[in-house]
């Protein structure tokens, strides 16, 4: 890799002065894992982006393409940071269809305000994701995060019908179209998605829109012990109840929402009882349709032997759903060091949960869990120490790896104190497809130029 | 190397004679060409072995279901090997409490369906072609169907894939949950029509049935006012689980050869299914009714009862046998445009039929502006078969034109690869012919498909035809 030294002169004659920023109070805003960038860019169009990029092919740089860098922790630490490429410049609607429910936007494009534009139309994007306030539909797309509205409406893979982005080399490709329906050409939007800005700058997202339903419900189940709160849940699925998310609160996590909800003077909804595990289900449609599932919710709780439940007032609902939608957020706060793991399970759930636990205490460390819709655990384990936290975050995620890949899914890290990430990233588990990984990383970007080490396994 | 592979498989599972290679010249689409070679594998380890055999003799491989394809994917352009899934058809683990079942390439599509219907799921992907396609064969052309609409295409509904790659390494990508981490591999292999790796071994995912399902017929003095309701519909955010259309020349074809009950003197008929809970299902046929009736229904008839919706739905499935009967061949075109367009798009069908003197019919996925134009011609005609092919390429360009794509279900294959430039620029091609070469270096795997062969390195997309030592070519 090149100089850096002098790079902020250099990369003026390339985009124009007032878009390359490097004053020091301003990189440390950039840092990702501790790791300030040499420095920033903010780039108006794709056209800059492409400049950019090849900028950093030509000086063998490394570049980190950002939105509201609300995310940009997910992932492993960079190897090598130079670039901050700001995409909240590029923030255009390029293109809306209200009739045929298809969306084309620039990558920087705050999801908030999307919100806003489609609800004029009675449309919306499924795209929960925390940190709504400020994401941006690039950031969201290339972190891969879950949406709590999965339960119904998949996740970005089902809804992104096309894609624009710089490569490895600057040049501007695209994938996928502006129609809900296409099989043209190799599935590359696929590839972008959770690809965490290691494949290429995104720098426009298509998207298949949905329409607002007529009204939304909510229901919370309460249980004594975790044991019947997953067997309520599993009532629900087996039932194949159209619900739009599902998750299985811990009496941790509980007290967490609670704490928050206290702290902010905001009511806590009913339900949502200390010491209980708590089950939530949001639902949407018209009016009769809300009836009968809540009417159904209910008979499902009390038959699973719920202590309590309860159909949800909206002002109730739209605060609980909007903590779950931002658990990502408040989980990684919830202490003065978390470990926040996320494991996806294809088999018995109680089992999975209880081996995690079983490890998280005999760690001796705090441990909280939130169970997501499609069998996806959000596992946090809670210290006061950042240094504490360090041997147990390895040992907890070498056991979650273990366990999610045999139970037909997978672990990976969301937050973790730096330096228990960087020990993370030492253990190295082997991927079975690392290699097929490795060559997917080395089509989209054959200099290597963005961020290397970001994706586990050293891609 | 025809001596090798029968060592290897067995006399029976290796087809070299000429009368048995020209079986296998066709599939569903228009083109043709003749494999040097057939075989069956029966195990993952064949298929490497095979893969491995014909890189020493420089022979490509090309991979095959029960060739039901429409773009000339499972043909071997180029010659060489045919691998046929025939004998891998096993449906090998059924995991009802997780909805997946792992399944072997060579499985019929409906039988999955059928081997989990007792338990309420269903394998939601349903070409046409159900009751013979396989999934391997859906795997590698992204198949679709009519109730895509409400429930994707067939990569929204695979988890996981085993592989074997052109050099005979045996991979595996995704989970049976599903999820990716990394790289979603298994989202870029679904679809990529057999020029990456050849798939042996699949985990599906099942949906859960319905709780009801409601069909209903809606019957228009023209096709425009059809078009329009589609457009009215869509807008509306009413999402039915299909919304089919049938212009009334083709419906006629049908009703002569089915009896489905399709009114004969109409202009055009939707064939409208909704599913979901019992209350959302009554709501959205009323609305779907006012909808319809506002755009000129004369008529919006309700299936009374199940026998009653499959006659309907054999109608829509068995139309292209029906319209074998009226012509000595036609040629499913596939097209999307943005459903806005609809009536644009059917008219501009329409003109270009006239241009070329074809009557053009129309038997489509309405819901998601998924087109199908169908030219009836004779192949033994040389100048009208060049016709066809030419106002097929017109609708496809009128398409494009529209805002939509090349294609919704069926694939590039060798039918469209000629027209993705419409699509996509130099640098599109390059990255994508980057990925093709980390993956399928020497395009040992289905070679001529999916780019251009002018594009870039188009002599080595399709080698110049290799002898395949001891056949009588």
């Amino acid at each position: 890799m090149s100089e850096t030294a002098n790079l902020a002169v250099r990369l003026t004659g390339t985009i124009g002065k007032h878009k390359v920023v490097s004053a020091p109070e301003e990189l440390v805003t950039y840092e990702v894992e501790g790791l300030p960038p040499a420095v920033i860019v903010q780039p108006a169009t794709a056209a800059e982006v492409v400049e950019v990029v090849k900028f950093a092919v030509a000086e063998k740089l490394a570049v980190l393409p950002l939105g509201s860098r609300s995310k940009c922790e997910i992932g492993m630490a960079p190897a090598r940071y130079d670039i901050a490429v700001d995409m909240t410049g590029l923030h255009e609607i390029a293109h809306y269809d209200a009739g045929d429910l298809t969306l084309s936007i620039d990558a920087g494009m705050p999801l908030r305000e999307l919100e806003t534009f489609l609800r004029q139309h009675g449309q919306f994007l499924p795209l929960a994701v925390p940190c709504f306030e400020s994401t941006t539909a690039g950031g969201a797309i290339a972190s891969g995060i879950d949406s709590a509205l999965r339960q119904q409406y998949g996740t970005a893979r089902d809804f992104v019908i096309g894609a624009e982005f710089v490569d490895g080399l600057g040049q501007l490709c695209k994938t996928g179209g502006r129609v809900v329906k296409n099989v043209t050409g190799y599935d590359l939007q696929k590839l972008l998605i959770g690809s965490l800005g290691t494949l290429g700058v995104i720098t426009r997202v298509n998207f298949r829109t949905f329409p607002l339903p007529a009204m939304y419900g909510g229901h919370v189940a309460t249980f004594g012990k975790g044991t019947a709160a997953l067997e309520y849940r599993e009532m629900l699925e087996k039932a194949g109840m159209p619900l739009t998310n599902l998750e299985v609160i811990s009496p941790e996590v509980v007290k967490m929402i609670r704490a928050i909800l206290q702290q902010a003077q905001e009511n806590v909804p009913p339900g949502l009882e200390a010491g209980s595990w708590c089950v939530y289900s949001a639902f949407e449609g018209t009016e009769r349709v809300v009836k009968r599932v809540s009417g159904e919710l209910e008979k499902f709780a009390r038959g699973a032997g719920a202590q309590n439940c309860q159909v949800l007032e909206t002002s109730a609902d739209e605060v609980l759903g909007g903590m779950l939608r931002e658990a990502f957020e408040w989980l990684r706060w919830a202490a003065p060091a978390t470990l926040v793991l996320r494991l996806a399970v294809c088999a018995k759930l109680g089992e999975a949960i209880d081996e995690l636990q079983r490890a998280a205490e005999k760690l001796a460390v705090r441990s909280a869990l939130l169970l997501r819709s499609a069998g996806i655990i959000y596992f946090t384990l809670l210290s006061d120490n950042e240094m504490e936290m360090v041997a147990p975050a390895k040992e907890i995620y070498s056991t979650a790896t273990i366990l999610a890949n045999s139970h037909g899914g997978h672990a990976a890290v969301l937050h973790a104190p730096i330096e228990a990430k960087r020990r993370i990233t030492e253990t190295r588990l082997e991927r079975r497809d690392a290699s097929l990984q490795q060559r997917v990383k080395k089509v989209f970007d054959p200099e290597g130029i963005f961020v290397p080490g970001r994706v586990a396994g050293g891609i | 190397m025809v001596h090798e592979m029968k060592s290897l498989l067995g006399p029976a599972n290796v087809l070299d004679k000429t009368e048995d290679l020209m079986l296998y010249e066709f599939d569903g689409s228009v083109e043709k060409a003749r494999p040097d070679l057939v075989v069956f594998p029966r195990t993952t380890e064949e298929v490497s072995r095979i893969v491995r055999l014909s890189g020493k003799y420089d022979v490509p491989v090309v991979g095959r279901g029960a060739g039901t394809g429409l773009s000339g994917g499972a043909l071997a352009r180029g010659g060489g090997v045919m691998l046929v899934f025939a004998r891998m058809n096993k449906i090998l683990e059924i995991d009802v409490e997780q909805r997946r079942a792992v399944v072997q390439p060579g499985a019929v599509n409906a039988d999955i369906t059928r081997a989990v219907e007792s338990a309420g799921l269903f394998f939601a992907p349903d070409p046409s072609s159900a009751k013979a396609c396989t999934i391997g064969g859906n795997v590698a052309e992204n198949a679709g169907g009519p109730h895509t609409l409400a429930y994707g295409v067939t990569t929204n509904h695979v988890a996981a894939l085993e592989m074997v790659l052109p050099d005979g390494e045996v991979v595996r990508v995704g989970s049976k949950h599903g999820d990716a981490v990394g790289y979603d591999l298994c989202g870029l292999f679904v679809g990529s029509e057999g020029t990456l790796a050849l798939v042996t071994e699949i985990t599906v995912k099942l949906a859960r049935k319905a709780e009801a399902v409601q069909t209903l017929l809606a019957i228009f003095a023209t096709i425009e006012e059809a078009s329009q309701a589609v457009v009215e519909i869509t807008a509306r955010g009413i999402t039915p689980a299909a919304c089919e259309m049938l212009d009334g020349w083709t419906l006629r074809v049908v009703e002569d050869y089915i009896h489905a009950g399709f009114p004969r003197d109409s202009g055009a008929v939707l064939l409208i299914e909704l599913e979901g809970l019992r209350e959302a299902v009554e709501e959205q046929a009323v609305a779907i009714e006012d909808v319809c009736r506002k755009c000129n229904a004369r008529e919006v008839r309700l299936a009374k009862d199940e026998r009653e919706r499959d006659l309907l739905w054999k109608g829509r499935k068995n139309a292209f046998g029906a319209l074998g009967r009226i012509a000595p061949s036609n040629y499913v075109l596939d097209g999307v445009i943005p459903r806005s367009k609809l009536p644009q798009a059917l008219q501009r069908i329409q003109d270009i039929g006239k241009k070329f003197g074809f009557h053009i019919g129309n038997i489509f996925h309405a819901g998601d502006g998924n087109l199908h134009p169908i030219v009836l011609y004779d192949p033994r005609d040389q100048g009208q078969f060049n016709r066809a092919i030419a106002a097929s390429h017109d609708i496809i360009r009128a398409c494009v034109e529209l805002g939509g794509a090349l294609t919704g279900e069926h694939g590039v294959g060798m039918e469209k690869n000629e027209l993705m430039t419409l699509l996509f620029s130099d640098a599109d091609f390059a990255l994508m012919l980057r990925l093709h070469d980390a993956f399928n270096p020497d395009s040992s795997l289905n070679p001529g498909k999916i780019f251009p062969l002018s594009k870039g390195c188009g002599e080595i997309r399709i080698k110049k035809k290799k002898e395949v030592a001891g056949t009588k070519a």
